[in-house]
């Protein structure tokens, strides 16, 4: 298979995705102008308050609205605390490429960069990832093209049914960047918090060692 | 979706131990296990404190005495990377990089790897149990493969972590922030015994939080070592561990720690191997006889004997390592 990537004929008419995402960030919107106008407490606000004096800060309960920065764009919405990042990720969002698997922090396919290293983003709530920069797959693309390690996978068939393959990805891509050159037993180690039910396990750690040559060229 | 919860993000640690003297209230640090008990509602949670914060609670640092003073928020993976760690406590960079996974070394704290609550599948489960307030310790005549053969008392939880008995080997000292200010304790002091309370992890008064592990500069010769076993080799605890402190000099034994992890609820350390180990040569008898020594007293429970042999296993093979190196 060529390595450049064919980009479909544009202004075909919307995806069935790109529906999806459409519905769901109007949706959110909706809601960001309703409940802020009802004055919910800002994190900033909460934060500033308390760093006068001792008095602990304020508690935020309910929504409140939140940035995250996810593929270099800022997105606000309103999240409650006690939202994961996969979920405000996933629903309020609309990013789809990281999945919820265990929601446990086991299965690794929601493996998203925070900060530039692998973590699991149904075990980080989405406040905390206030700040922060995100990376998802939908990051890795250049346009319509696929990044090196999402050719790597497609090129080396490194999945069966798919679902894991994001996490997957996040989690190659961050260990290249942090081992360009990695060994095979390094490979194992970077890619062993991600489980693959279907069993791709051989075609994956090709697939991340072909990732590797492609990074560099 | 867990259960609905305040969140607080203090600004100081004296304004974090104010927010957690309230007992439903919980420290976030990573929040890899917080977040899994949330999941499971194991105990009720009002409020979370972040500790997202408190950049001095993070990074490794020189101490005047020259050991290191690792910040309690300071990931599993910067300590298993840690050039200083490495070099001054091999041991505990190894310990560091064999929690979980790659992912979850990114995120859990070394403050939250040593508070963390036991992986017990009764605990963590929709199971009454004497932890979380129920009347006895269903592992006693359930599945105990992976519980406790020492310590056990009541509760037979072992304790999850594989930092823990490292640092108890190299003698760390705990530094703890409270209400009534800072204290610290020796690391074997953090631990809650199940026979002084089985209810409670850490010996922690309630608004306290770990801020730092302080270590002593490596005695010189010092090796250090820590050997873990698992039941599936990627990612998942200790089925058995050791952690080694040792010293030899011209063949001798002039100095030993040897603490043990998957075998008690708490970082358990093997006094009777050390004492037979100290001022010896590590021939194969007595590396042999240490092995014997450390699991001398265990109890095992229906399901659990075959870590009595691993054990014995792992000992001789971690010592005989030293020898060799």
């Amino acid at each position: 298979m060529s390595s450049s990537a064919k980009s479909p004929p544009p202004g075909i008419g919307m995806s069935r995705r790109g529906f999806l995402k459409s519905m769901s960030v109007s949706a959110v919107a909706t809601t960001l102008t309703t409940t802020v106008a009802t004055g919910a407490a800002t994190l900033a606000t909460a934060t500033r308050t308390a760093a006068h004096d001792d008095a602990p800060p304020q508690l935020i309960q309910g929504l409140t609205p939140l940035t995250l920065t996810v593929n270099g764009n800022d997105h606000t919405v309103l999240a409650e605390p006690r939202w994961t990042l996969l979920h405000v990720l996933r629903e309020c969002l609309g990013i789809t490429s990281p999945k919820p698997g265990c929601e446990r922090g086991e299965c690794g396919s929601c493996t998203v960069l925070v900060d530039g290293v692998a973590r699991y983003a149904c075990l980080m709530l989405a406040l905390e990832a206030q700040g922060k920069s995100i990376e998802t797959v939908e990051g890795l693309m250049h346009g319509e093209a696929l990044g090196p390690v999402q050719q790597a996978f497609l090129e080396e068939d490194a999945l069966q049914c798919g679902y894991c393959t994001p996490g997957q990805i996040m989690a190659a891509e961050a260990l290249l960047r942090h081992q360009p050159d990695p060994t095979l037993e390094e490979i194992r180690v970077g890619m062993s918090g991600n489980l693959c039910r279907c069993g791709a396990y051989r075609h994956i750690l090709t697939a991340v060692a072909a990732a590797a040559i492609k990074k560099k060229s | 979706m867990f259960e609905d919860f305040a969140y607080a993000r203090p600004e100081s640690v004296a304004q974090a131990a104010q927010l957690l003297q309230d007992e439903t209230a919980h420290a976030l640090a990573g929040g890899s296990d917080l977040l899994g008990c949330l999941r499971e509602r194991i105990f009720p949670v009002k409020t979370i404190v972040s500790l997202s914060s408190l950049k001095e609670l993070r990074g490794i640092a020189r101490t005047a005495e020259g050991g290191l003073s690792l910040g309690a928020l300071t990931t599993l993976a910067e300590v298993a990377g840690s050039t200083e760690v490495q070099t001054l406590y091999p041991g505990l960079a190894q310990a560091a990089a064999e929690v979980a996974s790659p992912q979850l070394r990114n995120q859990g704290t070394l403050g939250g790897n040593l508070c963390q609550k036991t992986r017990c599948w009764y605990y963590r489960g929709d199971f009454d149990c004497l932890r979380k307030g129920g009347a006895s310790c269903l592992a006693v005549h359930g599945e105990n493969h992976l519980h406790c053969i020492f310590g056990g008392d009541a509760c037979y939880m072992v304790h999850p972590s594989d930092t823990a008995p490292m640092l108890q080997a190299l003698q760390a000292t705990v530094w703890v922030a409270g209400p009534a200010g800072d204290r610290s304790l020796p690391l074997e002091q953090l631990f809650m015994p199940p026979a002084q309370d089985p209810t409670r992890e850490t010996t922690l008064q309630p608004g306290e939080l770990v801020t730092h592990i302080h270590l002593p500069p490596p005695m010189a010769g010092q090796q250090t070592s820590y050997r873990k076993v698992r039941a599936r080799r990627s990612w998942d605890f200790a089925l058995a561990g050791v952690a080694l402190a040792v010293i030899i000099e011209d063949e001798i034994v002039t100095s030993c720690r040897m603490v043990l992890s998957g075998a008690a609820p708490f970082p358990w350390q093997a006094t009777q191997a050390e004492a037979l180990l100290t001022g010896a040569a590590l021939t194969r008898e007595r590396v042999r006889a240490a092995a014997s020594a450390a699991m001398q007293g265990a109890e095992p429970l229906t399901h659990n004997a075959y870590k009595i042999e691993l054990f014995k296993g792992i000992i001789q093979e971690e010592l005989a390592r030293l020898v060799r190196e």
